[in-house]
């Protein structure tokens, strides 16, 4: 640091300790003005606008899962279990105040609620689940978001003159006139207001790169780090490391909360299916080929994956087919030896 | 000299098995305020399980470890490190991915404390205890002579710069007992030399005790005040570095016979 500090008001942005999350915050607020002029001008397809959103959800939850598996180290695959905590409360939330506050207000409060409930599910989760480790954990984190998803295809909640209610497996209510079904079982959420937009996600993206690059140069993100280096070390200098795993594990999970609670409240059906094993691995292949701890990394893979795969219709059937060979040709490119150690002279000759 | 007052460590009767095998037994280790003692022996005497004991690894099978005038049953490797016993690892423990400062940053964990709040949201207490932190972190290098590796990530380090580092982070918990397990391993003479002159300024400046575990002889017999010598996991003999040097069962011991 020494010497090398920057001159001017400003100059701290680039100094080594704030130049990464300097340029996360650049890319983000760069991609949303160019988006919304776009948007204002009309430019932009109607694929790509409806894409924004679910497009900002799973940077959120990207960057949650990339502190716990990236930064504290533990396999999680049930980013989509969180997700969908989130999505069904946050619709409920959405749904029972639907006559009695604005939109915005609405969705800032549902979005509040899924992430505080989420956190709430993942601290319970936690207690059996950071008992383990590596593959056993990864394992657990599977089956509890299959659980959730089983769970919530199950689920019946629906509110009227007299009250809300819920119940398991069958709907064993009557509604009265002018009742309304928030989850409907294995129909999931239906006839949900459509409030999520894209400057909310933007702001929630922002939200998750501030909390998770604070939490980092912190007392409590070397903690993370040193738990995950060295166990041995890191309780030997008075590190809690169950307490310690925890603590990013919640986070993880509530900024998935928030992520689904903002992608529930997108579309005005939603089914519990949608956050299925398949979309954990999604998220976590954002994250593993951005780079296991790079959040800047997180959100161009998340970006470039979430959409390949919609640029890629006109393909048809051979989508899945070159979506898959791009993913290898990238995690080729992206290991290889020879270029890592180019890059890695690079960085050198420009310090 | 040393032997007024009650010791800050006291192991009475202190002994483990593994199965049928007895590591450490009778083991009656004391080290007092300020102290620097060396625990020597031939390979496999146990001498870092005696560490493990100390430090909570391993739940001992007999007898008591009083610390500090507590005994220290049921606690556990963090209570004991919040007690006040800091230790170094035999085989480098490091993070690795850390910087140099980060590695000792750590060390204050526990010392200087404020919520996680308070950093997610950069509340005003941030600022003020993360600069106490580095600025005690910086002399902690410099007494360690790292000040120059500050930023460096901590597995890049030279060999012996990885040794000190872990001294610096094991100091950052403001420990009143330090416990090196073999800090010269893999030093050449001149690095043992200036990492002797740094364990006696650390002893005389934090005022702590040192129980350190060492096959150098150049270190030992320089810097120990009291050398207790194990051997198959029993104190063999113990005393000032001239009677040891003296002692024909030592001799026996590490020579054969």
């Amino acid at each position: 640091m020494n010497g090398k500090e920057k001159k001017g008001i400003f100059g701290f942005l680039l100094d080594d300790r704030h130049r990464t999350r300097t340029i996360s915050y650049t890319m983000v607020i760069a991609a949303y003005i160019i988006l919304e002029v776009m948007l204002k001008t009309g430019s932009l397809s109607s694929l790509l606008t409806g894409l924004l959103v679910p497009a900002t959800c799973y940077l959120v939850a990207a960057i949650g899962l990339n502190l716990n598996v990236g930064v504290s180290g533990e396999l999680n695959l049930g980013q989509a279990g969180f997700m969908a905590v989130g999505a069904f409360s946050g619709v409920c939330v959405s749904g029972l105040l639907a006559n009695s506050l604005p939109p915005v207000a609405r969705l800032i409060l549902a979005i509040l609620i899924g992430m505080v409930l989420t956190a709430f599910v993942g601290f319970l989760i936690g207690i059996p689940v950071l008992k383990l480790q590596g593959d056993y954990l990864a394992i657990v984190t599977l089956a509890f978001g299959q659980i959730v998803m089983n769970l919530i295809m199950n689920l019946y909640v629906a509110f009227d003159s007299t009250g809300l209610k819920v119940s398991f497996v069958e709907s064993k209510f009557k509604l009265e006139q002018g009742g309304k079904y928030l989850i409907n079982g294995p129909m999931g959420a239906t006839g949900t207001q459509r409030i999520a937009n894209f400057t909310t996600g933007t702001i929630l993206v922002l939200f998750a790169l501030v909390v998770v690059y604070n939490l980092l140069y912190s007392r409590n993100g070397r903690a993370i780090m040193a738990a995950r280096d060295n166990r041995i070390a890191a309780e030997a200098v008075g590190i809690d490391i169950a307490k310690t795993k925890m603590m990013a594990f919640v986070i993880s999970a509530a900024l998935a909360g928030a992520a689904g609670a903002l992608y529930g409240l997108n579309y005005s059906t939603m089914v519990a299916s949608k956050f299925d094993y398949n979309t954990s691995i999604l998220i976590l292949v954002y994250v593993v080929l951005g780079g296991l701890g790079n959040f800047n990394g997180t959100l161009i893979a998340t970006v470039v994956l979430f959409l390949l795969p919609q640029l890629l219709r006109s393909l048809q059937d051979y989508r899945m087919l070159i979506y898959a060979i791009i993913l290898i040709l990238i995690m080729l490119i992206t290991n290889n030896e020879f270029l890592k150690t180019k890059a890695a002279s690079l960085r050198r000759k420009k310090a | 000299m040393n032997n007024k007052g009650t010791p800050i460590l006291e192991t009475k009767d202190l002994g483990i098995d593994f199965g049928g095998l007895t590591a450490v037994n009778d083991l009656n280790l004391s080290v007092y305020d300020k102290e620097i003692v060396g625990l020597i022996g031939p390979n496999g005497a146990g001498k870092t399980t005696v560490f493990n004991l100390l430090t909570k690894v391993y739940t001992p099978s007999r007898g008591t470890i009083i610390f500090d005038g507590k005994d220290t049953a049921g606690k556990s490797v963090v209570e004991i490190n919040k007690a006040g016993i800091a230790r170094t690892f035999q085989n480098i423990r490091l993070f690795d991915k850390l910087t140099v400062l980060d590695n000792v940053r750590t060390g204050y964990h526990n010392n200087i404390r404020y919520s996680p709040l308070s950093a997610v949201f950069r509340l005003p207490g941030y600022y003020a205890k993360e600069r106490e932190i580095e600025g005690k972190s910086r002399e902690l290098l410099e007494i360690m002579e790292l000040g120059e590796y500050a930023d460096f990530t901590a597995g890049n380090l030279p060999y012996g710069a990885q040794r000190r580092l872990e001294i610096a982070r094991a100091m950052a918990t403001d420990p009143k007992l330090l416990l090196l397990d073999e800090p010269a391993a893999g030093m050449n003479p001149q690095e043992t030399d200036d990492l002797m002159r740094m364990i006696r300024f650390v002893r005389d400046h934090f005022g702590i005790a040192v129980l350190l575990i060492e096959h150098d002889m150049q270190l030992v017999m320089g810097i120990c005040e009291r050398i207790t010598v194990l051997n198959y996991g029993m104190m063999l003999a113990e005393g000032t570095p001239a009677e040891i040097q003296a002692n024909p069962e030592v001799i026996k011991a590490y020579l054969g016979d």
